[in-house]
């Protein structure tokens, strides 16, 4: 092919490519619940909040929520309100909250809020569970309420253990969301439970880990890091090892900042899994 | 005419089977199995013995056993890994990780019309390799005008009620040229020694093979085969796992151009392409720790322009040859639990190799009675994981390794020869280099049965560099021959499986976990001595006694090395009945290698009886071929028996060929 001939026709592709884009950018109305799945609207009088999350369903564990207000008058996305939540367990004698993050704007987006709740239980059928949102707009506050189904997980991607320490301390599996063979990010998140209402995050604490296969002779995987604190994310990093997909059984250790084993043992040939453990299926 | 012709032929081709029956026995650089359209007499041997059985009869070649089907050869006590194995001249990989599939189990003694047997850098023909080159030939088209030609097989073993079936017809004019065939086998489990039933032996295989060639002119023609393997329930009873099927489909155009009146002598230009599917499972055995399937596959598509000229005193043969694989093999485990999902990982991440490469040599004759001859190979070869996930899988153990690897690999041999009345000699220095193989190179978890590991392939190993010395010499005086051959390897980087003690194995039961990696060096050594002497026309007695060291940098004893192995046969033959009584044996393995999971394999001898009739009806032959082996039902297993597998115990045998022509 002759060079004249060529240079014509990737010009046109480069300029029909370059209006391609104008043309995105002139659509205004981006959907900015795509990939989301609403789980529920808790409404009041004035708004109907609906509450979304990638599988459209609460599960026990982690959950990735986001979160938009929508003005029962007009219609319209509040844009610009402060957002706080407060879930709660009611249980025959006593009620309880859990882990959870703040709720905050989510990038690039215009109307929707995001954080994460941690629920460490739940109910018979899902029950037990009530959101309740508290959120401010133009300076008038308002609240809403309903109560939610919370599904428990398959596998166990939290735990609630008191330590030798004799706190009550809940450890969430956060990543990998779509665990894979091969060198996986592995994010937990550590909370105390100081009492029924507060959870802060624990820090600089390390979580050791050993991946193992009970299906296979408990076989390990190599090159496993530990997991320790990242002050920006504030949730512990580490890296897990996935040689097959399959059953895992993540054995951790919990080791406070002094070195002083809170919870967990080392796997050994009569000891087959940590008293402190996460599960991932694939 | 048609008839004179191929009396003619017949003799002729009963003159070579002679001589190279000679040359079995002695100078071992080429084994020719003779097809069954050329059956002979002499040779004491049944006329439907496998593959695996016909090059069990060189003393350079060992079969390693894992069952009684699809044995690996080795040669030089050096396995697949180091050799080029080769379907004439054409590159085939094996599907199986766990090497349950050598190339020489997709093509049967039917097939082919021998087998070229080189040693060390000599084998550099078609592939760079270590060991030597195995190449097995298909027979050539024959423009005979002798019409069609048929023959039938029937064979019956009593140990393992083993039965073959065989179909053969050709057709030849002057132009044309057409043959195909067909054989079945089926054996039930063998009984070793003492009538010890060795359960998941069994197997059932089928071959088809058709040919086609076509005489353009009087320098030219073009030729096509074709061939279809599929065995099916192959018992393996030294491993954990057996074979549903295997199944390889392998076929060829070429085209050639011969003169002897010009420069260029001959020149074939081949393309080829195989591919072979291969599923192992476990669904006969009823206790196993855990299911699984592996299934494996490989692909592979090739050339190669072979150019063969003379100059004065120089032979100069060429060969420009290249090859693209694709070799993807996985695991599925079931759990016990139906609750939990199944457990996956690819065993061979579809691991792509394009190898392109050159290779010529030269025979120069300096004199009547010397002469020298140089070959020399350059390859290159890359090697890509094309699956992503197989590639971060290896990454868990490689976190620097990128996709891709390419290799340069080169090959040189010199060897002198010089002639006398009575004696001759041949002296040979090589350099060669060879790639890690698939599984050496990117093999993920594979379980070896023979030392309870499981082994995780190196991408970064170095290339396996091999400088080799060997020697030959023979000496005959009228009805006595005698011959010594040896040959000296000093490998660097030798490649070998190293264990990592801080790995788990994931096999359940498994000792730990290798990992490919490089001896600094190791060194092998072999060497024989025959002797042949005849006593009269019609009666000859040979032998045979090799020995072998196989040593690593580490002072290990390398593994699957053989203990001292001798043989001696006395051949009584008649122009249409021949006998032969056979001893053969191994001494106590006192240099097995503990450190590679070997015991001690003790000593044994066995006594085979052959026998062979010939029959002329009308222009039709009946041929006979009848014998026992091991005929005092010997309990016994070689040191190339993996896991100790007792070798059959007493067979009677009987194979019937009826030939038209």
């Amino acid at each position: 092919m002759k060079l004249k001939y060529i240079v014509p026709v990737l010009l046109l592709a480069l300029f029909t490519s370059c209006s391609s884009d104008d043309d995105d950018e002139a659509v205004p109305p981006v959907n900015e619940v795509e990939n989301l799945i609403k789980v529920k609207d808790i409404t009041n009088d004035t708004h109907t909040i609906e509450v979304y999350t990638k599988s459209g369903k609460f599960y026990t564990g982690y959950n990735d929520i986001s979160i938009r207000i929508k003005d029962n008058t007009d219609n319209k996305y509040i844009e610009s309100a402060v957002i706080n939540w407060d879930p709660m367990m009611q249980m025959e004698t006593m009620r309880h909250s859990c882990p959870k993050s703040a709720v905050s704007k989510a990038s690039d987006k215009n109307t929707l809020y995001n954080g994460f709740i941690i629920y460490q239980m739940t109910g018979m059928n899902g029950s037990g569970w009530s959101l309740k949102i508290m959120y401010t707009v133009d300076n008038q506050e308002y609240e809403a309420e309903d109560t939610i189904t919370v599904v428990q997980s398959e596998k166990q991607n939290v735990t609630t253990v008191t330590g030798s320490d004799d706190t009550r301390y809940i450890l969430a599996l956060i990543e990998p969301t779509t665990p894979k063979i091969a060198v996986n990010d592995i994010t937990i998140g550590l909370y105390k439970m100081e009492n029924m209402m507060m959870f802060p995050v624990v820090k600089n604490y390390t979580i050791t880990l050993d991946p193992r296969m009970p299906s296979m002779g408990n076989h390990s995987s190599p090159n496993n890091k530990d997991l320790r604190y990242n002050n920006t994310k504030q949730k512990y990093d580490g890296k897990l090892s996935l040689t097959m997909s399959g059953y895992w059984v993540l054995n951790l250790k919990l080791i406070d900042d002094k070195d002083v084993i809170l919870k967990g043992e080392n796997i050994t040939e009569s000891h087959i899994q940590s008293s402190l453990y996460l599960e991932i299926e694939f | 005419m048609s008839l004179l012709i191929c009396t003619i032929t017949f003799a002729q081709d009963q003159a070579i089977d002679n001589k190279e029956t000679d040359t079995l026995i002695t100078h071992l650089d080429e084994i020719k199995v003779v097809g069954r359209h050329k059956l002979s007499n002499y040779r004491q041997k049944k006329t439907l013995s496998s593959i695996d059985a016909y090059l069990e009869k060189s003393n350079r070649i060992t079969m390693i056993k894992r069952g009684n089907y699809a044995w690996e050869p080795t040669l030089n006590n050096m396995v697949s890994d180091r050799l080029s194995v080769t379907i004439d001249g054409m590159q085939i990989y094996g599907a199986c990780t766990d090497k349950m599939d050598p190339i020489t189990s997709y093509v049967d003694v039917s097939n082919l019309e021998k087998v070229i047997v080189t040693s060390g850098q000599e084998g550099t023909e078609n592939a760079n390799c270590i060991g030597g080159g195995i190449d097995l030939k298909l027979p050539e088209s024959k423009y005979y005008n002798s019409g069609i030609k048929s023959s039938f097989d029937l064979g019956y073993e009593t140990n393992g009620n083993y039965k073959t079936a065989g179909v053969d017809l050709a057709y030849s004019s002057n132009k044309l040229y057409l043959s195909g065939d067909g054989i079945y086998r089926k054996s039930d489990n063998y009984d070793a020694g003492d009538n010890e039933e060795i359960k998941y032996s069994q197997f059932e295989k089928y071959n088809i093979s058709l040919q086609a060639g076509y005489k353009l002119s009087d320098h030219d023609n073009i030729d096509a085969t074709m061939i279809y393997d599929e065995a099916t329930d192959v018992g393996y009873p030294a491993l954990p796992m057996d074979v549903s099927l295997a199944k390889a489909t392998i076929a060829s155009v070429a085209y050639s151009y011969n003169n002897d009146a010009v420069f260029v002598k001959n020149w074939e230009t081949k393309l080829y392409f195989n591919t072979i599917t291969h599923i192992m499972d476990d669904s006969k055995r009823p206790d196993v720790p855990i299911r699984m399937d592996m299934p494996g596959w490989s692909d592979t598509y090739g050339m190669y322009s072979k150019l063969k000229a003379k100059v004065k005193k120089h032979k100069l043969s060429l060969n420009l040859n290249a090859h693209y694989n694709r070799s993807l093999a996985e695991m599925t485990m079931y759990p016990n639990d139906p609750n939990e999902n199944i457990m996956f990982m690819y065993t061979w991440p579809d691991i792509r190799t394009v190898y392109s490469g050159i290779y010529a040599k030269d025979e120069f004759d300096i004199s009547t009675k010397e002469k020298l001859n140089l070959s020399a190979r350059i390859g290159y070869q890359n090697n890509t994981v094309k699956n992503e996930t197989g590639l971060e899988s290896l990454q868990i153990f490689y976190s620097q390794i990128s996709a891709s690897k390419s290799r340069l690999l080169t090959s040189f041999s010199a060897n002198y020869f010089v002639k006398h009345k009575k004696i001759d000699f041949s002296f040979g220095l090589g350099y060669g280099e060879r790639a890690p193989s698939v599984s050496e190179g990117y093999g993920f978890f594979l379980f070896n049965s023979f030392d309870n590991y499981d082994y995780i392939g190196n991408p970064t190993l170095k290339n396996e560099k091999s400088t080799e010395i060997n020697f030959k010499a023979h000496y005959h005086q009228k009805r006595f021959k005698v011959g010594i051959e040896a040959s000296y390897f000093h490998i660097y980087d030798y490649i070998i499986g190293q264990t990592d003690t801080s790995l788990s194995p994931m096999t359940i039961g498994a000792n730990g976990v290798r990992i490919y990696n490089a001896l600094q060096y190791a060194s092998i050594y072999n060497t024989f001595v025959n002797i042949s002497y005849t006593l009269h026309k019609t009666l000859s007695i040979n032998a045979s006694v090799g020995y072998h060291y196989g040593q690593g940098s580490d002072d290990n004893n390398l593994p699957l090395i053989s203990p001292i192995s001798y043989l001696a046969e006395i051949n009584y033959s008649l122009k249409n009945f021949n006998a032969a009584l056979q001893l053969n044996g191994n001494t106590n393995q006192d240099n097995h290698s503990i450190f590679y999971g070997e015991d001690q394999t003790p000593a044994f001898a066995i006594l085979n009886l052959n026998l062979g009739n010939t029959f002329f009806i009308k222009d039709h032959r009946l041929v006979l071929k009848y014998g026992i082996e091991n005929i005092f039902d010997t309990h016994y297993s070689t040191y190339a028996d993996w896991n100790n597998i007792p070798r059959q115990g007493r067979n009677f045998y009987i194979n019937t060929s009826y030939v038209i022509q």
